[in-house]
């Protein structure tokens, strides 16, 4: 017993460290989203193609669909596109919103790199991204047929977070028989 | 006169800081509201700067946001709330008490008080140990006394 009590302060150390060292590979940036399983916020806002065009959040259900919030403004917007493209050749969903951009820029760029959003929404003052929780774009969700945000990833979608992202979306259309991954 | 440049060289700082601030409230005690929320609210793209100092456009965003909620009278709380509901918890600096935040609040106590305790094991074990030490001296019996005289006995006669 009394030997015992001498590896205390080693055994804590011990355990101190391992938490510590959880702590260094965490992303501190990664915030859980508030939104999660929540539907998707109201909206009424331009299409970004056509502005006489209203879309609604109404506009996104009926498909399981990633939403990616973007804007020409964002370098690493740009290093994710061809992922996007990618994404969409294979079948996949993708909404855009396009965040506190230029209307003629914004169109340019897709028109330069190739559209790969089935349709997007212009929110050029970030109200609707406010209401997202939206803190830095590139952000993309994971919404369900009926609107509901079922993941949220913040930061360059590449081919590792792609892979994570359409095992969600293939378990959300095939119904939760399927297991994840 | 470059006493007089040195002068000038120090106050145009200052005079270049207060401009920052371009709202207009309607009296003294929405300002400090705002002041105090935004000292509150924390930067969610900024990690560790508050509203007040970051200068990222979300921080500038959120600033408007709270500017905007207090010119059309909300509390305090909605504020918080709204942030909450958009941002989570993260962007609150003094996080609630709930289930999660327990270990975070009560922590420091819990492990102060365990400390507590093992003082007072440790003190009065200590002391138990002394008073043993005492029983051994004056409590010898009669074999050992006649021990301990024959000893001492002996000794006197080595001298």
């Amino acid at each position: 017993m009394r030997r015992f009590i001498l590896f205390l302060p080693l055994v804590i150390a011990i355990g101190i460290g391992g938490f510590l060292w959880k702590g260094l590979q965490l992303d501190p940036t990664e915030l859980p989203s508030a939104l999660l399983n929540k539907p998707f916020p109201a909206f009424e806002l331009p299409a970004l193609a056509d502005s006489e065009l209203t879309l609604t959040e109404n506009d996104l259900k009926g498909e399981v669909a990633l939403v990616n919030v973007w804007a020409t403004w964002c370098p690493s917007c740009k290093q994710e596109h061809a992922q996007l493209n990618r994404i969409k050749a294979e079948g996949y969903k993708v909404i855009g919103i396009n965040y506190k951009d230029e209307r003629q820029k914004a169109n340019i760029w897709l028109k330069k790199y190739l559209d790969p959003y089935a349709v997007n929404v212009y929110d050029d003052k970030g109200t609707l991204g406010l209401d997202l929780g939206v803190y830095g774009a590139p952000e993309t969700y994971v919404i369900d047929k009926d609107g509901v945000i079922q993941y949220k990833h913040v930061g360059v979608v590449d081919e590792a977070v792609w892979q994570k992202l359409k095992a969600i979306i293939d378990q959300l259309k095939n119904g939760p028989k399927v297991a994840t991954q | 006169m470059r006493f007089i440049l040195t002068l000038i060289l120090f106050v145009l700082p200052i005079s270049a800081f207060a401009a920052i601030d371009t709202y207009e409230f309607k009296d003294e005690a929405t300002r400090e509201r705002f002041k105090e929320l935004t000292f509150e609210l924390r930067c969610p793209k900024c990690q560790n700067q508050n509203l007040q100092d970051s200068n990222s456009p979300i921080a500038e965003d959120l600033r408007n946001e709270v500017y905007k909620m207090l010119q059309d009278e909300s509390s305090n709380d909605e504020i918080m709330d709204f942030m909450v509901a958009r941002y989570g918890e993260f962007v609150l600096y003094k996080p609630p008490v709930n289930e999660t935040t327990y270990i975070l609040w009560y922590g420091p106590f819990g492990l102060a008080f365990i400390g507590l305790i093992v003082l007072l094991v440790v003190s009065r074990k200590r002391k138990r140990n002394d008073v043993s030490e005492v029983d051994l001296e004056t409590h010898l019996s009669n074999d050992e006394t006649a021990r301990l005289d024959d000893i001492l006995k002996k000794g006197e006669r080595n001298d």
